[in-house]
């Protein structure tokens, strides 16, 4: 076994709701090897975001449960730590940016405090300290006059902005990992352009590893070494980031690639589009998650879950059916 | 597609401020300039994509096209009729021709109300059909939009986003309109129903031979759908052209720094092509830079940007921009 920074196995987690407890993530298991840029994609509801939640210790429970798994960190489990030790993990050596950085950042206190408080918690730093080295931060993610805009408040920043900010703070205390939740999503294209561009240049300076979540396959195409594709609560897809998209083997996969119009399009053609819609998991899925929806479909695929197999190197899949043939994978 | 030389919409110099008041006399200080002074014809069976990041005054322009905001000033001219200046009753019956998709799914269907009450509620207001009629017109409208006429009966919630859009769709098509403005109708969706949904708009529109005004901020969706592409940069048009000459060749400085901030899913197209990423943000639409909105964030700005407002001028027969650094 390579090293690995972060080696989660067999994650479970699931919520209880009004409806019926709620499969969202059901064994999912994955590798994250040091200064490694690995993207995360898929739908609303695939287990994506829980799947990193679970590993920070941030569901919130009730009513959400981790019922199964470990995530080893530097030789310790990160699932049985108690919350007090978590803390201290989280921040200083793995680092957050969430969605929205407008209800990320706390609005009655000003920027240069809440950058400040990381510092002073995880490193011990003094205020002193803490309000120089925050100035430091804010100009690194590229805010101009960096002294003067920590005493703003959030709502005097825009939304490109407010995500500098959220990766200032994360970057605080020299993560590790970064682990980025949508971060772009909430900002427009040429906001997103510049945000995408920020974090490749401090992952190259900083050499961190960044787990990118997303449901965009065009983000992480530029940007990614190693994608995984998630659907209903399992990592169904999951190779370096050419082979996933010179060669995506998945139905699922092939149709999202495939339902994609694109900026640099040829010719028009009808969008390929992937029928129905993605399942709400009331149940642990015994059969394939994506046969309802499965034009390849065949009759093991409704009976048995299909695991994650190499079907070239470092390249693998969770499907009975070799997409190349349409037959069985025998 | 059947397109032809035929304007069904045409837009000179649309302008919608929005009063801003302050003090305890709530006198106005200013104004939030959404749209200021945009021109542009959509012809009769064409999709014009309009494109622009959030607060350029895109969705804004959807809206005082259809009087649902009045214009501060300018005209708007549908199939022949001034709408600017018709009101009540005559405004009504136009607007029986004109229609919207609203973005958010979530939002825009009463949650209080059955599907068949809500697709039939436009011909009941317009009174056009009878009630025995109204049930089958609505069935019929469902199954239009690809759902069964046996959901009539159900409430918005019991339905997933991509179909309560289509229930949009159907309340959009109940009154046989010949142009509709779809605003950011794809946006709240998932990656795989965004499909779905853009196949069915064409085939609508191939079907009945709409008019779309499609705005949206994601420029491939726009190229895949549209047979024109306008570009607007805080409150104006930077640039218009059709399609292929947009996205291939476009002038203007902004339209090519959006074009390149679009992330290619296909590592190896998107490694290999120049990317222009733009400074800083979009300035405030109530206090914009002078002469040219754009140029603070311009690469290529000149003193004569900050003079005067670039005219938004015909480079190319059907190509039209709006800089002074285009020659």
């Amino acid at each position: 076994m390579q090293n690995l920074l972060l080696d989660v196995k067999g994650l479970e987690t699931q919520f209880k709701t009004p409806d019926g407890v709620v499969h969202a993530v059901n064994g999912v298991s994955f590798g994250l090897k040091e200064s490694e840029t690995v993207g995360v994609v898929g739908e609303s509801g695939c287990g994506k975001s829980v799947t990193m939640l679970s590993v920070l210790g941030l569901i919130p429970s009730p009513p959400g449960k981790v019922v199964a798994g470990q995530a080893f960190f530097f030789g310790q489990d990160l699932l049985k730590m108690s919350n007090e030790e978590i803390r201290h993990v989280r921040g200083a050596q793995i680092g957050m940016v969430f969605q929205d950085p407008m209800t990320s950042l706390n609005p009655v206190l000003t920027i240069g405090r809440q950058l400040e408080e990381p510092l002073m918690l995880h490193i011990g730093m003094t205020r002193n300290q803490a309000r120089e080295r925050a100035a430091e931060l804010l100009g690194m993610v590229g805010i101009p006059n960096a002294k003067d805009r920590l005493n703003d408040y959030p709502h005097q920043y825009s939304g490109g902005m407010s995500q500098r900010v959220m990766i200032a703070m994360a970057l605080s205390c020299s993560p590790q990992i970064l682990i980025a939740d949508e971060p772009t999503t909430a900002l427009d294209v040429t906001i997103q352009a510049q945000i995408v561009d920020l974090v490749k240049r401090l992952r190259d300076e900083l050499g961190m590893a960044v787990i990118w979540i997303t449901h965009d396959l065009g983000v992480v195409a530029g940007f990614a070494e190693r994608v995984m594709v998630m659907y209903g609560g399992y990592i169904i897809e999951e190779s370096p980031v050419n082979l996933l998209y010179g060669n995506p083997q998945h139905p699922y996969t092939i149709g999202l690639l495939g339902s994609l119009p694109r900026v640099d399009e040829r010719k028009h053609e009808k969008l390929y589009s992937i029928e129905g819609a993605p399942p709400i998991l009331y149940q642990k899925p015994k059969a394939c998650p994506f046969a309802p929806r499965c034009k390849w479909a065949m009759d093991r695929c409704w009976k048995e879950n299909p695991m994650l197999e190499v079907v070239e190197p470092e390249h693998r899949v969770a499907c009975w059916v070799d997409t190349k043939t349409g037959r069985s994978r025998a | 597609m059947t397109t032809n030389n035929e304007v069904l919409l045409r837009v000179e110099d649309l302008t919608m401020h929005f009063p801003i008041f302050r003090g305890v006399f709530q006198r106005q200080v200013g104004a939030v300039r959404a749209v200021d002074g945009i021109t542009f014809d959509i012809m009769r069976g064409e999709t014009l994509g309009l494109v622009g990041e959030s607060g350029c005054g895109k969705s804004t322009t959807g809206r005082a096209i259809l009087q649902l905001y009045r214009p501060t000033a300018g005209n708007v001219e549908f199939d022949g009729v001034d709408l600017v200046n018709l009101k009540g009753e005559d405004l009504r019956k136009t607007r029986r021709k004109m229609q919207m998709i609203f973005q958010d799914p979530y939002a825009s269907l009463n949650p209080r109300m059955t599907v068949a009450d809500i697709v039939g509620e436009p011909l009941m207001v317009h009174n056009v059909a009878t009630r025995a009629e109204i049930q089958e017109r609505v069935n019929h409208l469902l199954e239009l939009v690809n759902l069964s006429p046996s959901f009539a009966g159900r409430y918005p919630h019991e339905f997933s986003g991509g179909q309560r859009q289509r229930i949009g769709f159907a309340r959009a098509l109940a009154l046989q309109p010949s142009f509709i403005i779809c605003d950011e109708p794809i946006s709240a969706l998932d990656v795989s129903i965004q499909a779905q949904v853009v196949n069915l708009l064409e085939d609508l529109q191939e079907q009945f031979n709409l008019t779309y005004l499609f705005i949206a901020h994601d420029l491939s969706m726009v190229r895949h759908i549209s047979n024109r592409v306008a570009v607007m940069y805080l409150g104006v048009l930077v640039e218009l052209a059709d399609r292929d000459t947009l996205y291939k060749s476009p002038y203007h400085p902004y339209t090519q720094a959006l074009l390149s901030a679009v992330p290619i899913p296909d590592p190896i197209a998107d490694a290999n092509r120049k990317r222009v990423i733009l400074e800083g943000d979009v300035p405030s639409p109530a206090n914009p830079p002078s002469g040219c909105r754009f140029r603070t964030r311009c690469p290529i700005a000149d003193k004569i940007c900050s003079e005067s407002r670039p005219e938004f001028r015909e480079v190319q027969p059907g190509h039209f921009v709006a800089c002074h650094m285009v020659k």
